[in-house]
């Protein structure tokens, strides 16, 4: 059981997470309080559009700048450093070179693109975070982290009435 | 297909992780004999010199380039389909894309490794990697091989991670589920995914770009496979039209072998509720449409040679078509066009098995292919003096060597279907319930029916 301070309900299914999520914000609990958790995206619901904005789209592009750099640097290196007269074409021939250029620059992007997906999402992180395995048997959890002691049998209340199944806690609010 | 709680889906998919069947233990330990089998002779190979194959003078390029190229196409099944089908928002590829994108970084590592294989010295192969030595020798950038080298590291690391970063979610599931130290191993394996909506966010996004990336990745990599061949002046390869026929046999050559490893997968794993004949007829189509497309490759490859008519081009183009070769030529004809075309293009035929035979057929045609057009072309080149007395025969080595991969492949896929789910769980319960949204009524009376 996770030590992190939190209430939380596990909702059967998409609507009535959304409701729960609704009961949360009419309850007023800030947005960066609200944790969510499905088995699936459910981008369709409002519920999960939290964090939506990334850069990963620019940084990719800027992944593909940088390795054009590196190919056409180490192409043009090698071709150099080594001279090989060969088939009539330049030290520094131009299609190889672009061939290279091409193949680095797609690389470096997909690397980059891998490493803004985990600094993203914050992975790997194998420490103490809420967190219930039920959602992998389909449930969807909307929960608060850190609510004060005062709002718990309010925000429980709410979360079932909203048609949670369960209703849990973790951190100090478990032993209570 | 016919709606399923998540549960239930959950269920269907990690049954074939639970446990191991004699029946799989029997089948996997008579494909790792091969494998083992084929890393004897590769050793005996390295233990005696490249002599023990049968290439000679001058065919130097035989089965394991054949093999290199076969391979590398074959990896085409996965990722580009994959790709394509997922930013055309193809609804039906749920249940398909992971069994593609095994195929390829399997196929790919293996038709990597036959550059190495096919080096008289395996040891020296760093030597293709640019690095500072200490002799100051750099590789030739102008060498197609050293394109490879660059096109097949890059294919590698974006089917990888393209195969690997959707499986996060499901790594997360065998977590939950498991219990013990294999709840351990999937834990570290998992790496946090917790399923959050910043994490399901950068996963999507994450996808589309490389959807974007990999495609024309995939390309290149197997025009400048065909460049190997394209950029020496030998007769039939000095071609304009290689790269697109490559890519074209390539494509051809992987829907072929995804169909074949879904009906496996379908047979083996009992996956009939999820891998349906839509899913094969649609390949079908596909199949039959690449099919026509190579036939039409063929065509156009020959007819400019036979109008041509240079003598040293239409020495091979004779060899192939009426001389030593084209008992290999007729019968890659008859499977890659003959068999196929009425199979795919009757609607009645084209059933699961109907496109199993043509798939069947395909892989044999297109690894006759791809050794018709390194073997005929490299025994007679521009110079007669040149030419082949003794023609090219494999030795034991190269056969056993090639039966090794194709039992490595199944060896691989056998031991991935056992520790990953090979059908997306959390892809397949999305597009469920996207399907869903579409009819709200019916999802929320179902949730409601749940909650009761």
């Amino acid at each position: 059981m996770s030590q992190v301070n939190s209430i939380y309900g596990l909702f059967p299914g998409p609507h009535s997470a959304e409701r729960g999520m609704n009961a949360l914000r009419d309850a007023g609990v800030p947005a960066d309080k609200i944790v969510v958790m499905a088995s699936e995206p459910f981008e369709e619901y409002s519920f999960a559009q939290s964090d939506r904005s990334t850069w990963m789209g620019w940084i990719a592009v800027g992944g593909g700048v940088f390795g054009a750099i590196a190919g056409f640097s180490l192409a043009w290196f090698v071709q150099t450093a080594y001279p090989l007269a060969a088939g009539g074409m330049p030290l520094v021939a131009p299609w190889p070179t672009g061939i290279v250029t091409y193949e680095l620059t797609m690389m470096s992007a997909v690397l980059v693109t891998v490493i803004a997906l985990l600094v993203g999402s914050r992975i790997p992180d194998w420490s103490d975070k809420l967190y219930d395995p039920e959602i992998s048997y389909g449930k969807v959890l909307i929960g608060v982290v850190d609510p004060s002691d005062e709002s718990r049998a309010s925000l429980e209340d709410r979360l079932r009435r909203a048609g949670a199944e369960k209703i849990k806690a973790t951190g100090r609010f478990a032993s209570n | 297909m016919p709606a399923r709680t998540p549960e239930q889906i959950n269920e269907d998919l990690m049954r074939p992780l639970q446990g191991v069947s004699a029946r799989y233990l029997v089948i996997l330990a008579f494909f790792v004999a091969i494998v083992l089998a084929g890393l004897f002779a590769w050793g005996w190979q390295v233990n005696h010199g490249i002599g023990v194959s049968g290439l000679r003078r001058p065919v130097f390029w035989g089965f394991y380039i054949t093999n290199f190229v076969f391979w590398i196409g074959l990896s085409h099944a996965g990722t580009l389909i994959s790709a394509i089908l997922r930013l055309a928002n193809a609804t039906w590829r749920r249940p398909v894309t992971r069994c593609a994108e095994v195929i390829t970084v399997f196929a790919l590592s293996i038709g990597a490794m036959f550059p190495i294989i096919h080096l008289g010295r395996p040891w020296v192969f760093f030597w293709l990697v640019p690095y500072p030595s200490e002799r100051g020798i750099w590789p030739n950038i102008r060498s197609p091989l050293l394109w490879d080298f660059f096109a097949i590291s890059t294919y590698l690391l974006g089917s990888g991670t393209f195969l690997l970063l959707p499986i996060l979610p499901d790594l997360a599931l065998v977590r939950d589920r498991s219990t013990g130290l294999r709840r351990k191993i999937y834990t570290v394996l998992a790496i946090g995914w917790r399923g959050t909506p910043r994490q399901w966010h950068r996963l999507e996004k994450a996808m589309s770009i490389m959807a974007i990336a990999v495609i024309p990745v995939a390309v290149s990599v197997h025009s400048i496979v065909s460049w190997d061949f394209a950029m020496a002046p030998v007769p039939m390869w000095h071609s304009t039209i290689f790269a697109p026929y490559f890519v074209a046999g390539a494509i051809f050559s992987g829907i072929a072998a995804l169909i074949i490893a879904m009906a496996l997968l379908r047979k083996f794993l009992h996956l009939e509720e999820y891998l349906l004949r839509m899913h094969f007829e649609n390949l079908g189509k596909l199949l039959l449409v690449m099919s026509l497309l190579w036939a039409y490759f063929v065509f156009a490859e020959r007819l400019t040679t036979y109008y041509g008519n240079e003598p040293s081009e239409m020495a091979v183009f004779w060899l192939t078509l009426t001389g030593r070769y084209s008992p290999l030529f007729w019968t890659m004809v008859v499977c890659n066009f003959i068999i196929p075309f009425p199979l795919l293009a009757i609607k009645k035929l084209r059933t699961i098995t109907g496109c199993v035979i043509a798939s069947i057929g395909v892989v044999i045609g297109m690894w006759l292919e791809r050794f018709l057009i390194i073997v005929p072309s490299l025994s007679h080149k521009y110079l007669p003096y040149s030419w082949a007395t003794n023609f090219y025969k494999p030795s034991w080595v190269e056969i056993t060597i090639t039966a090794a991969t194709f039992a490595a492949m199944a060896m691989l896929y056998m031991l991935f279907s056992k520790f990953i789910p090979i059908i997306s769980v959390w892809e397949l319960k999305w597009g469920q319930h996207t399907e869903e949204v579409r009819d709200p009524v019916l999802a929320r009376a179902d949730e409601e029916e749940a909650t009761a």
